[in-house]
Formats: C-alpha cells, structure tokens, sequence
C-alpha cells in the first residue's frame, strides 16, 4: 500500500531523512521508534504534505499513485490520515461543522455522495458510542480548550469517521495518562482490519503493549537502521537507543 | 462550500424575457458647487423654502471647516467642484452582455438572481418589471400599522413636521466636514416613521424602495421609533455595485424614545477599485443613534467587505436612563483597501449599557484600523461597557491597527476592554487540509468561525449573503 524509497528530506538546509526504505502492506501495522531528532515527525509530516519540506530524492507511491505530487487534502481524500503529535486549535469554528465539512469533501473528491446532517450525526454517534467517547467534544470548537489527553482522543475519533486506508500516528501516546493510552489503543484495534494499514510513531515500548505491531522499525539519523518483529521493541527498551548504534557500528563505539 | 461555479454561458443565455428599456432623464446640473447650484437642486426637487435654507445653513458651515485628516488613511484630494450635485444617470448598458464579465461572474458566485443583476449593474429596466406588485402589498401592510417608510424627498414633502421636528437632530449641520456637506447637497434617502407601540411588522429593507439603487452618493436618512416601537432596518447588498460617483458621503439619524428599539443592519461592498485600489469608491458615512428615551437600544450590525476607503463610526447617545448600544462589525480589507472604522459610545444617563464587538480582517495589502470611543459623561453613574476588538491577518503585507480612547469621568463606571490579533497560522490551514479540506474552504471555515459573533446578530438572509460575500472578498487572499 505504501512504498518509501531511498527517501531524502532537507529542512531549512539541513538533510533529516537521508534515504529512508519502508514497505507498508494493507493490514500490518508498523511501529517506528527512534531517538529525538532522528527524523520521526519529519517522515510523518512529510507523508501528509505538510510545506516546508524539501524532498531532495526518493519515491513514495500510495497505492498506484505519487503520493508526492498530491496536494495534502488530495492525499486525505485518497485515504491518508496523519494523528497530530500537537493538535492545533481552530478557535469559533464547532468540530461537528468541521468534520462534516472535511468528511464531504473527502467523499465528493472519490465521486461519492456527500451525507447531510442526519446521515453525519447518525455516523458520528456510532462512532463515539464504539470509541466510549462522550459527544460533548461535539459541542465544542476544533480542540480548543482541550487537554492534551482531550485532544488526542479527538485525533481518534476523526480517525474512525475519516476511515483512512493508511493511518500515522504521531507520537499519540505522547503526554497521555495510561487510562488515556488504553483508550487509544483500543480506537486504534478497533480499526484493524485487513484492508488498514498503520504506521505508529511512538517513542516508548508501552503503547506497543496495546497496538502490538506486525513489524518493529528502528529510524536513526534519517534512516531505518533495524527491523524486527515486536520483540526488537522490548531489546529496545532493555538496552536504549545506544544499543542500536553498536550493533551497528561496533568499531565506533569501542574506543 | 465553495458556491457552485455556474456556466456563466448558460446563465446568460437564458435570454431575459422583459426586453430592456433605456431611461433617458434630461435633468441634470453642471459640475460644481455654490449656493446657486443648492438653490437649484432644491427646486428641482420641489422642496419648501424651510428645507432650501437648511441646506444654504449647511453650506455656509461647510466652507469654514478644513478638511479633516486624523484618520490613518491616505486619502488623494477630493475636488468637490468637479462633482455634479444633480447628475444625469450615465448612458447605461442595454443588457447584460455589455456589462464586465467579471462583475457578472462575482454576482454568479455570490448566487443574486438573473433578474436582479441586470438592475445591479446599471441596465436600465423597464420600470414594470421592477417589483411594483411587491412594493404595494408591502405598503399596504405598513400602512395598516401606521408606519411610515417612503423616500426622504417624499417624507419632506407629505411629513414636514415630523422631519423638522427631527432632521439634524442626531447629526447636527455642522458635526463633521461631511456631516456639513451631505445636509447641504443630500440628494435622496429613507424616512422611518415607527408610531407608539407599533411592532413594525416587517424588516424594512432599502431593497423594497424602488430605485433604492440610484439615491446618488449623498444619501441622507432619518429613523423614528416611538414610544415602546420596536424596527429592524436592512441597508445595502452583497452584490458589488458600481458608481461613478467615488464619494459617497451618507448620513444616517436613528432616534429611539422611550423603550423603544431600533435594529441596524447594513452589509456594504461597495466597488473597491481594481487591485491596486484604482477607481474605488470612498465610503465616508456619519451614523448615530440617539437613545433619547429611557430604557431605549439602539444596535448597530455591519459587514464592511466593499470601498476603496471606508471611514465610518455608527455611534450610540446613551442619553435615556437604562438605555443600551450594541455594536457589531465585521470589517475586511483586502489588495489595497484601506479601512478605519469603530464606533463612539456616549454615556450620558443612568445605568446604560453599552457593547461592541469588532472583527477586522486584512488581506493582501489590506489595512484596517479600528478606532473606538467609550466615554462616560460626570452623569452616567452606573455606565458598563464591554469592548472586544479582535483582528486577523491573512498573509504578510497587510495591517491590523487599534486606536482605543476610553474617557471616563464617573467612578461606578465599569468599562472592559479585550482585544487579540491573530493569524490564520500554517498550522491551522494544514490541519484543515490534512482532513480534506481545500485550501480556501479551509480560509473561509476559519474566517467564519472568527466572525461568528458578529453574523449571529444578522437577520437571517443577511447572515447567509454575508458569509458568501466574506468567500468571494478573500479569494486569492492565502499565498
């Protein structure tokens, strides 16, 4: 469903993805952990079309198509659905009209019917009443005031109504209690299905415990240095980020 | 979200049935301006000796009083002998295929009906055509409730005693420089009359004035509202309309007396000009309320899109004890558009209360200034206020300014002031793009959300045009 290669990403000036390789078939979920600066945000952002990139080399095909020369709505319509790691807030502007307004325009751009209000409620509510999510974040506008904790479920829970093909989550679990991480979790089960894919960007082993990935991907200075199955999480956690390095290069690190 | 694009094609080849009639007046003054030119305009429009000499009175202030230039805009000199007072209606187009295409395709996005934009832009239309039916069942019902809404040259004529009795009252002769001339040269406008205790039974909207379109640049109205009356009145369109005229200098006289209320609706877009500001028209209008009665309100609600220059403060007398004034706008600026508007609020009596919430959004090389006036008389003990003045910046060549004065001599008063700048971050458009939405939808989404204070104070259809209207004015605005 997703093929990255040899990827390069300049920031500003400055190389952060330096020929990163990664495969995602429809049903798996991978997991890419990595240390601060690696690149992790970077990959995400730029999947999503996000300015302020500059894509130097690589390919990415979603599906048959080039992901890169999309325009980001074109690539959230053509199933493509980024979980903010910091959420922004669109003060005046009511999350229900948000989402309905996004959620037709996604459906106009594939030659779908567009739903009116009732058909939306009706979808909205099944939703929150599967997620266990009150449909008091209806009533407000696009995470404004809402704690963290709020916001990620938000980033959830329009994840279960935009039903991506591909969903990257963001270090979702970052900031999150573990009452709010299991309920991430289970949002993201939920969705699981064989024709999904998921890419969870994460920093910490412990979400891992709740979405147990099919593949284990470890991003390090701009590139996926190792790849394993769930349990290279655990060597992760055991040995820290370090470990990879000297795996990787045992000459450098015994001087 | 965005309005359907229509084939313009089709639309106008929906060949409008009534055929076109041209209205040639032979009418018309020379340009310039002097007593004989006043005196002349007064007989032409057959007015009693006491109106002639109100106006020469008007004059004659006029031409002591410099020029003002305080506001933050550049203004290019105005040469008021160059302007006719009593003009002919310039040769107008035939049909709708001599019109600007690009005039038709705004009136296509912004959904104005076929009929109506052959009137818009100046195509003459043969009278007949032009609502005449509506305009008599609606007089009929106003009538039966006694409630006068006629041209102002009608109401000088058939009410004289009433617009004496009120006429410059609100804005005396020689409150401003443009005060001073609209009362000298004012050609025609709207006169309410609400008696005691009349409901007026219906929005009055300047629409249903045949020949609303043509009352010149001049405008001058007055609003009456009894005792316990209640009006909502509707001015102008979200239709762009064009003129040659480039000054248009309105003064607008509201005067509410006990427990009465009046309701002040305008949506303005006046043409602004090509995209460097050329041949735009300069929008310098006095508006006040006077809350002479007791427990009286006074709400002013205005979306400002239109004009070149925009120079306007609609203010509220707050002379009744427990009276109120409400001031909503929305005011935008876009390409070269320059705006400096806001509103006074005069506390005089006891106990008033008065609001204003201001939303002022620039553009392109848009600049917008809100300049607010809240005093509080030694008199008005017990006065509140609450001032929010937000703005939004879109892009980064335009400008946001605040000129809050808050004058208070009474210590009960309690007057708040908030105000926030901001700007439609990457940040937010990218979210908003990142769930499918379009780059302009996402602009307007947020434009609206910002400005959904001030539409929520709109009459119903006025809030929907308004919304297109902030749509079609930002085009282009983002990158």
């Amino acid at each position: 469903m997703l093929k990255i290669e040899n990827l390069h990403v300049r920031i500003a000036g400055k190389e952060i993805l330096k020929g990163l390789n990664l495969t995602v078939k429809p049903g798996e979920v991978h997991a890419i952990m990595g240390p601060n600066g690696a690149g992790k945000s970077t990959l995400g952002n730029v999947l999503a079309g996000r300015e302020g990139y500059e894509i130097t080399a690589g390919t990415v095909d979603f599906g048959d198509k080039d992901l890169l020369q999309l325009e980001p709505e074109e690539r959230a319509a053509e199933g493509l659905f980024l979980a903010f790691q910091y959420p922004v807030e669109i003060p005046g502007v009511n999350n229900t009209y948000f989402l309905k307004a996004a959620l037709n325009a996604q459906r106009k751009y594939r030659g779908e019917s567009e739903l009116d209000s009732m058909q939306f409620l009706k979808l909205v509510r099944e939703k929150l009443r599967v997620l266990h999510i009150s449909d008091e974040l209806l009533h407000r506008a696009v995470n404004a005031g809402f704690s963290g904790g709020e916001k990620k479920r938000n980033e959830i829970f329009q994840m279960a109504l935009l039903e991506p093909r591909l969903a990257i989550l963001d270090e979702t679990d970052s900031g999150l209690d573990i009452d709010a991480l299991k309920m991430v979790a289970e949002g993201v089960n939920h969705m699981r299905s064989a024709d999904r894919a998921f890419i969870v960007i994460t920093h910490y082993q412990r979400l891992l415990d709740y979405i147990v990935p099919d593949q284990v991907h470890v991003l390090a200075e701009g590139r996926i240095v190792e790849s394993g199955d769930k349990n290279l999480a655990h060597k992760l956690e055991e040995h820290g980020y370090a470990w990879i390095e000297q795996r990787r290069t045992p000459e450098r690190t015994s001087v | 979200m965005a309005t359907e694009r229509n084939d313009i094609e089709n639309a106008l080849n929906r060949r409008y049935e009534a055929g076109f009639v041209t209205d040639i007046e032979t009418e018309y003054l020379p340009p310039g301006l002097s007593e004989e030119v006043i005196r002349e305009l007064s007989a032409k429009k057959n007015e009693p000796q006491w109106m002639t000499d109100w106006r020469l009175k008007a004059y004659r202030h006029w031409l002591t009083m410099p020029v003002p230039e305080w506001a933050k805009l550049q203004i290019g000199p105005i040469d008021f002998q160059a302007i006719s007072y009593y003009a002919a209606p310039k040769a107008r187009p035939k049909s709708l295929d001599e019109v600007d295409p690009k005039l038709l395709e705004t009136y296509d996005k912004l959904g104005v009906p076929l009929h109506e934009r052959a009137k818009l832009a100046g195509v003459a239309v043969d009278a007949v055509f032009d609502s005449v039916s509506v305009g008599t069942t609606f007089r009929k019902e106003l009538a039966e409730a006694g409630v006068i809404f006629c041209s102002m040259s009608e109401a000088i004529r058939e009410h004289a005693e009433l617009v004496q009795q009120y006429l410059g009252s609100v804005v005396p002769v020689g409150d401003n420089y443009f005060a001073a001339l609209n009362s000298a040269v004012f050609s025609d406008g709207s006169f309410v009359f609400i008696p005691k205790g009349v409901r007026c039974p219906m929005e009055l909207s300047t629409y249903f004035r045949i020949n609303a379109m043509n009352t010149g640049q001049f405008e001058r109205t007055l609003i009456i509202a009894e005792e316990r009356s209640h009006v909502s009145y509707l001015e102008g369109c979200t239709a762009p309309q064009r003129d040659e005229n480039q000054l248009h200098a309105a003064v607008v006289e509201l005067v509410a007396l006990d427990d009465a209320q009046i309701k002040y609706s305008t949506v303005q877009n006046w043409y602004p000009g090509d995209e460097n500001g050329v041949g735009g028209i300069y929008n310098f209008v006095t508006k006040r309320g006077d809350c002479r009665g007791a427990r009286s309100k006074i709400s002013w609600t205005q979306v400002e899109t239109g004009s070149a220059i925009t120079w306007k403060y609609p203010s509220c007398v707050l002379r009744g004890d427990d009276s109120s004034g409400e001031f909503y706008s929305v005011a935008l600026t876009h390409h070269a558009q320059q705006a400096d508007t806001g509103t006074k609020m005069i506390h005089i009596g006891r106990n008033t209360k008065s609001k204003i919430i201001s939303k002022g959004i620039s553009a392109g090389r848009g600049q917008n200034s809100y300049r607010g006036l809240v005093k509080v008389e030694r008199s008005a003990e017990g006065a509140r206020n609450y001032t929010q003045c937000d703005s939004l910046l879109i892009g980064k060549k335009c400008g946001a300014h605040t000129f809050p004065y808050i004058e208070v001599k009474h210590p009960s008063a309690i007057v708040e002031h908030e105000a926030t700048t901001s700007k439609i971050s990457d940040d937010q458009l990218f979210y908003c793009r990142s769930r499918g939405l379009g780059e302009e939808d996402a602009v307007s989404m947020i434009v609206d959300g910002f400005c959904k204070q001030v539409f929520k104070e709109l009459p119903m259809e006025f809030a929907v045009e308004a919304k297109k209207l902030l749509e079609v004015s930002l085009e282009g605005a983002v990158g």
